[in-house]
């Protein structure tokens, strides 16, 4: 199949596209400077490429899988490609989000900030063909170099405030995680091609894995892919890495570029290895729910609102994982309908977290241009200089807190109506832990409730509390046109399930055997009902009719009996009239309950003023235990290891050359 | 859709709206008989909600649009939970849109409102309140949800109609596990209607109000609105609590007969019911927010081992 004839193939079209992004961002390169060019131009043409990905994911959606052998690579390693109905659901995701997120990259990029805007549109540009890559790569070596490519080119978007030292450290940390995962992942692919040589998917799809094999080379992957999605204890470079980035970046990170360790994993559990042993399924649940409720633990008390929703990425993944090990253990034991359901779940979950964690993102790019704080005790009251971010902020808020009518809700209304089935589950033990666990959905989705009212409420309402905020401008045309793309996706996901759950079920089919729109009631399009209406259905259509009925019934009967009459007053406040807007509740002090409740998961420390200060000073920093757990020991242990080898290191280059002679001789003895 | 259930449907609100500030009125009665007060009348609240009315809005002058809207908000999203909510019959059109799942949604949605709102002028008393109704909240949710789940795992179903109907329509079975349920379901409405012993609604004292701080700069036809939200959400949960643990009384049929004897069941109930909160909220002292968690994990434990009870004795092994 070549790639020149323009027949309507969607694997052709979707390598051209990621080649058209490669060229968009070279083009940067011939003016880098020039914001105009390369903000108006470039970005734009990126944008529109990707809405073009996404056309081509949806009408890939049902095909046929098709794949393609490309004769570049190393020689006898050409590179394998092919779009399924697994790959197609992601390029869709990363080409709808990206869509929305290079159009608000467009009017986001200012001279003088950082790095060149040109590079950074090249980097940005090879980071979005890299992620399409790697969902269509069909053998562990093109899908290894795309992974990297991934993970280099959004290192180098990371840095790109390389003269703040705190960036750089974050962008270390990033790398070395991301590099220790992909060792994970390159052993797991050891493993799956069983002996045979051959790295091509379809090659380990058709081997056979003894017991231990396939464990090993399964929680190799979880290890691997959970390190890029930010899996505990792997998530530690999440909150440094996201915050540090440009806004269009860390929406990037947070809302694609996780979903392709998702992809990663779901294309080796699922499709390479036939998972089908329900304990493997009961530690991914673990892992997700832990995972989720540390991130949004931690999420209540930052007070940097980037890293507020780094963290809340890192809950958002842990409810993913939640619902891929509930569909492991539904597929062990060989119940696919529900597996589907589970599966359904978390597949919506990855669409909707992209659009709404995306937008928000943007949301914080677009209040840190406007004021140049990214701390929330510095912010306040926006919502007056920007409606606009504030509104849409709002969607996205609600969505986050997954909240009816939104898509947020959609995802965790189905993952908990799989959990209402784990009492059918034929082991003993497990059916009795599983609703305790659904307990911990619950509780992360009100928490997530709690940090989503913080950030909104810290941001935009009440009132400044720095002067400079007064001067705060709204985004621009082009940056309100990103958002609006994003949050009407948050909308479209949460008003439409039965349709998305339909255009997603091949993807569903393909990873479980099974697809959920045929157990779907069908009796009304409006109405999601899976398995059977009688036991359970949402409608958020109507949902939203009823609402908006009542609303104006009630807005329209208040004005028809009685008046419209306002007064404007200074605020009440119980009559204290010095109020000012130091006294308004801080992001430390909407921290306080969390930090009381949830004490043991801190490490804290705490500066208190003594009452004969003159200047009191109240500090509190809150840390992560795993760090000095885990981390630091490591770090110690590496430390300790490299000075036992810094004797080998003298500088001179005879020496040097001396090491590499004997290890020749070495080999030659060895290996001949 | 059938006109019948359509009008029933309508019924359902109207009476809804009516009753609701009946049921506060008849609660401070009660309380006011209990504690040896003398009784204001049981039209009270719509007295209350009347002068409100009248009364103009005076808004701070840095209160945004958002502050205005979200008092309709609240008050859509309670007419919305009174619509799915079976208390006439379990056929209604409308109950198909939301489960029990998406019920703890709606009330989620708003009070996520309510407590922007309360951040929204920026005084230090409603980002307060919002806080501690937000800390109220992730803490009851769970709790809540528990006892939905003890429901629905009885009843096979998430549906509201169907859980109704399969817990009065079948034969009679005692089941343990709804009575902790029921113990836990009271414990979670007490904290999430904002009363004793987690919030004092008759109270303005600065250190323990909640729900009263987030809507201390409400006035006028906001303030109505907010109230009688506020009463709709009460009415809401005594017709829930009725539903999951005494639904008998609630026909399946749309029939003029079925809801003759429907309304005078669900009257006597809501009667019993607000003497039983009054009664507590007369027994019991307001306690410290923080031990609001404590009181809170209680519930959630006995939803847990509601649970747990219904898995181990009642389904057929």
């Amino acid at each position: 199949m070549s790639l020149l004839s323009f027949t309507p193939n969607p694997l052709a079209w979707a390598v051209s596209i990621a080649l058209a992004w490669g060229a968009v961002g070279l083009a940067g390169l011939a003016a880098p400077r020039n914001v105009g060019y390369v903000g108006r131009v470039l970005f734009p043409i990126g944008a529109v490429l990707a809405v073009g990905l996404a056309v081509v994911a949806l009408s890939a959606l049902g095909g046929a899988p098709q794949s393609v052998v490309l004769p570049i690579g190393l020689p006898q390693l050409p590179f394998h490609l092919r779009i399924d109905a697994l790959s197609a659901f992601f390029l869709l995701l990363i080409g709808a989000v990206g869509a929305g997120i290079s159009i608000y990259a467009a009017g986001y990029f200012r001279p003088g900030e950082g790095t060149p805007a040109g590079l950074q549109c090249l980097l940005y540009h090879v980071f979005l063909a890299s992620m399409a890559l790697v969902v269509m790569a069909d053998d562990g070596y093109s899908f290894m170099v795309a992974w990297e490519t991934m993970a280099l080119s959004s290192f180098f978007l990371v840095t790109s405030d390389h003269r703040h030292a705190e960036v750089r450290r974050a962008g270390y940390l990033y790398l070395l995680v991301a590099h220790v995962g992909a060792i994970a992942i390159l052993l797991a692919f050891g493993i799956l091609q069983n002996g045979t040589g051959d790295y091509a998917f379809a090659n380990m799809r058709a081997q056979h894995h003894g017991g231990a094999w396939a464990a090993a080379a399964f929680f190799l992957a979880l290890f691997g892919f959970g390190a890029k999605a930010g899996l505990l204890p792997l998530h530690i470079w999440l909150p440094e890495a996201h915050p540090a980035a440009p806004s269009p970046v860390s929406a990037m990170m947070s809302g694609v570029m996780l979903k392709t360790a998702v992809y990663g994993f779901l294309r080796v559990a699922f499709d390479l290895l036939h998972a089908t042993v329900w304990w493997w399924g009961v530690v991914v649940l673990a892992f997700g729910l832990s995972t989720a409720l540390y991130g949004v633990i931690f999420s209540a008390v930052q007070s940097d609102m980037k890293r507020l929703l780094a963290y809340s990425s890192i809950e958002n993944i842990g409810i993913l994982f939640v619902g891929i090990g509930l569909a492991i253990v539904f597929h062990g034991f060989d119940m696919k309908v529900l597996a589907a359901l589970a599966m359904t779940a978390a597949l919506y979950h990855c669409l909707s977290h992209a659009s709404f964690k995306s937008l928000l993102f943007l949301c914080t790019g677009a209040v840190l241009h406007a004021t140049h704080e990214r701390s929330l005790g510095k912010l306040g009251g926006l919502i007056h200089r920007m409606p606009w971010v504030a509104w849409l902020a709002l969607i996205g808020v609600i969505a986050s807190a997954g909240l009816p009518p939104l898509n947020g809700f959609v995802s965790e209304w189905l993952l908990l109506q799989s959990f209402l089935f784990t009492p059918q589950l034929p082991h003993g033990y497990i059916h009795m832990f599983m609703p305790l666990a659904a307990a911990g959905v619950v509780l992360t989705a009100a928490l997530a409730g709690y940090v989503m009212v913080k950030f909104f409420g810290v941001i935009f309402l009440g009132q400044p509390r720095e002067e400079k905020l007064d001067e705060a401008r709204d985004a621009g045309t082009l940056e309100r046109i990103g958002l609006v793309w994003l949050a009407s996706l948050c909308v479209t996901l949460g008003l439409f399930p039965v349709q998305v759950i339909g255009m997603i079920d091949s993807a569903t089919t393909l990873l479980v055997g099974r697809g959920l729109g045929k157990a779907l009631d069908t009796r009304a399009w409006w109405l999601l009902a899976p398995i059977s209406a009688d036991r359970a259905s949402y409608s958020p259509a109507l949902f939203l009719i009823v609402i908006a009925i009542a609303l104006a019934l009630g807005f329209l009967g208040v004005r028809a009996f009685y008046h419209h009459r306002t007064r404007q007053g200074p605020p009440w406040g119980c009559g204290f009239p010095l109020l000012n807007p130091r006294m308004q509740d801080t992001a430390e002090g909407f921290g306080q309950p969390i930090r009381e409740i949830f004490q043991p998961f801190f490490r804290m420390r705490r500066e208190l003023p003594s009452p004969f200060d003159a200047q009191p000073r109240y500090r509190v920093t809150v840390e992560d235990h795993l760090w000095y757990w885990l981390y630091l020991p490591i770090a110690k242990a590496a430390e300790f290891g490299t000075r036992l080898v810094t004797p080998l290191q003298q500088g001179r280059i005879g020496i040097y050359l001396l090491y590499s002679f004997c290890t020749l001789l070495l080999l030659l003895m060895f290996v001949r | 859709m059938n006109p019948a259930a359509l009008t029933l449907q309508l019924l359902e609100l109207v009476m809804a709206l009516l009753l609701a500030p009946l049921l506060m009125g008849w609660v401070n009665q009660c309380r006011a008989w209990t504690q040896n007060r003398k009784a204001p009348p049981i039209t009270q609240p719509f007295r209350l909600l009347a002068k409100l009315f009248e009364k103009d809005v005076v808004l701070a002058y840095n209160a945004s649009s958002l502050f205005r809207f979200v008092p309709y908000m609240l008050f859509a999203c309670m007419a919305l939970v009174c619509v799915i909510v079976p208390v006439l019959s379990t056929d209604l059109p409308f109950s198909p849109a939301a489960d029990v799942i998406a019920l703890v949604g709606i009330f989620a949605l708003a009070r996520l409102f309510i407590a922007l709102a309360g951040m929204d002028v920026g005084t230090a008393f409603g980002g307060l309140g919002s806080r501690r109704e937000m800390l109220i909240g992730f803490l009851a949710e769970p709790a809540l949800l528990m006892v939905f789940f003890t429901a629905s795992l009885i009843s096979r179903s998430t549906a509201l109609p169907t859980i109704v109907e399969s817990l009065a329509h079948r034969e009679f079975v005692i089941y343990p596990s709804l009575a902790f349920a029921g113990v836990a379901f009271i414990l979670v409405s007490l904290a999430e209607n904002a009363r004793i012993p987690v919030d004092n609604p008759t109270t303005h004292l600065e250190l323990t109000m909640i729900h009263e701080a987030m809507i201390l700069e409400y006035s006028g036809r906001h303030l109505a609105l907010i109230e009688w939200a506020a009463a709709l959400k009460l009415y809401a949960y005594f017709s829930l609590g009725f539903g999951l643990f005494f639904p008998w009384g609630i026909p399946q049929g749309t029939g003029v007969g079925n809801v003759a004897m429907a309304l005078p069941a669900l009257l006597l109930k809501l009667a019993a019911g607000g003497f039983l909160l009054a009664l507590i909220e007369t027994l019991s002292a307001k306690m410290r927010v923080f031990r609001a968690p404590e009181f809170l994990g209680m519930a959630f434990l006995l939803a847990v081992i509601g649970m747990l009870v219904h898995m181990l004795l009642e389904v057929p092994a």
